[in-house]
C-alpha cells in the first residue's frame, strides 16, 4: 500500500476572486469612483447603448470606459470617436470573462483622479461573466429583443446577479413576438429586485431612464 | 467555456496549499462540483490535464470530481426537491419562492500527496 497523505482544503475556487473584488470595491469607494459592470450576449447593442448613455451624462459627471474583448479595439475606438471620453481596450487573451484582478489591471490604465464613473463592458457572454465578481458596484445587463423574452429562463445565474436589466431594440418588438410582460415576469423569478428598463439604443428612446438610474447610483455611491 | 479560467484558480490554490504544507508534488486534487454550478466536468478535466502538466509540482496529478446533487428548498411549503428535475418552481405547491440549498459548489475538497 502506498503512503497517501490527504490534506483537506475545503475552499471555494471563487473565494480569492470574491476577496479581491471586495477589496477593489472598497478602494473605489475611497476614491469616489463608481464601477458598473455591463454584460450581455454578443450583438445585443452594448456599445451603441453606451454611446447614447454617455452622451447624456458626460457633462454632469466624468466618465471612462473599459472595453473587454477577446481581441480587436474597434469598440474602444468607436466609443472614443462618438463621445470624446477616455476609453481603453482590454484584451482577455481568449478568456471568456473578466475577474477582479483583470479589472484592477485595466483600472490601473485609466486616469481615475476625478473620474466619477467607470463602465466596464464585459466580454459578450451570458454564462461565464456571471460567475466572477469584477469588483463593480452594480451589475447591469442588456437583453435585446431578437434574443427572445425567455432568455432569463435559459441563463438564470446572469439574471440573478444583475441589478439592472436593459431591454434593447424595442423598436423591432412586433417582428419578434417578444412579450415584455413575460420577460419581466421571468427576470423577477430570478431576481425580484431587478430593475427593468426598455430602450431603443438606435433612436435613444428610454435611454434617459437609464441615465437617471445611473446618475442616482453614482451620487449615492459618492455621498 | 470558463473551465480553463477555473483551472488556473485551482492550480493557484493547490500550489499555495502544497507550499504551506511543505509538499513537493501533488498526486491528486479532489473537487466538489455542484450539479448546477455551470461547470462541465469533462471540460474541467481536459483543461486540467493541459494546464497541470505544465507545472512541475502537478505533473501527472489527477483531478477527481465529486458531483454534488442540486437541491432546492421552497419558501412557501418548506419542502425540498431536486433542482435539475423541477427547476425554479416547487413541484409540491407550485410556488416560485424557492432557493437553491446546494449544488452550485466549485470547491477544492482536498489534495492527495
Amino acid at each position: 500500500m502506498t503512503d497517501v497523505r490527504v490534506i483537506e482544503i475545503k475552499k471555494s475556487v471563487f473565494a480569492d476572486n470574491n476577496e479581491d473584488a471586495a477589496r477593489l470595491r472598497s478602494e473605489l469607494k475611497g476614491r469616489g469612483t463608481y464601477l458598473l459592470n455591463l454584460m450581455s450576449s454578443p450583438g445585443s447593442g452594448k456599445t451603441t447603448t453606451l454611446i447614447q448613455l454617455i452622451n447624456r451624462i458626460k457633462d454632469k459627471i466624468k466618465v471612462a470606459v473599459m472595453e473587454a474583448d477577446i481581441d480587436s479595439d474597434v469598440d474602444a475606438i468607436k466609443i472614443k470617436d462618438a463621445t470624446g471620453i477616455e476609453s481603453i481596450q482590454l484584451h482577455t487573451g481568449g478568456m471568456c470573462h473578466l475577474d477582479a484582478e483583470m479589472t484592477r489591471q485595466g483600472l490601473d490604465n485609466v486616469s481615475l483622479d476625478g473620474t466619477d464613473l467607470v463602465i466596464l463592458e464585459n466580454v459578450g457572454n451570458l454564462v461565464c461573466p456571471a460567475e466572477f465578481d469584477t469588483g463593480a458596484v452594480r451589475n447591469a445587463m442588456i437583453l435585446s429583443v431578437p434574443e427572445g423574452h425567455d432568455k432569463p429562463l435559459k441563463y438564470p445565474l446572469m439574471f440573478s446577479v444583475c441589478d439592472l436589466v436593459i431591454v434593447n431594440k424595442i423598436d423591432v418588438m412586433p417582428y419578434f413576438d417578444f412579450d415584455l410582460d413575460k420577460c419581466s415576469e421571468y427576470v423577477h423569478m430570478r431576481n425580484p429586485k431587478a430593475r427593468i428598463i426598455p430602450i431603443c439604443a438606435k433612436t435613444g428612446e428610454g435611454v434617459d431612464a437609464v441615465a437617471d438610474w445611473l446618475l442616482e447610483e453614482v451620487y449615492n455611491w459618492k455621498h | 467555456m470558463h473551465e480553463l479560467g477555473i483551472v488556473f484558480y485551482i492550480i493557484r490554490d493547490v500550489k499555495q496549499a502544497a507550499q504551506e504544507n511543505g509538499v513537493e508534488h501533488v498526486n491528486a486534487v479532489v473537487m466538489n462540483i455542484g450539479e448546477v454550478s455551470t461547470i462541465v466536468p469533462e471540460y474541467l478535466t481536459d483543461c486540467w490535464r493541459w494546464a497541470a502538466d505544465k507545472e512541475e509540482m502537478l505533473k501527472g496529478c489527477e483531478l477527481k470530481i465529486n458531483i454534488i446533487p442540486a437541491v432546492t428548498t421552497c419558501g412557501d411549503c418548506g419542502r425540498e426537491y431536486e433542482t435539475v428535475k423541477y427547476g425554479k418552481t416547487c413541484p409540491h405547491c407550485n410556488s416560485a419562492n424557492t432557493w437553491l440549498l446546494k449544488g452550485n459548489e466549485v470547491e477544492i475538497k482536498e489534495i492527495e500527496v
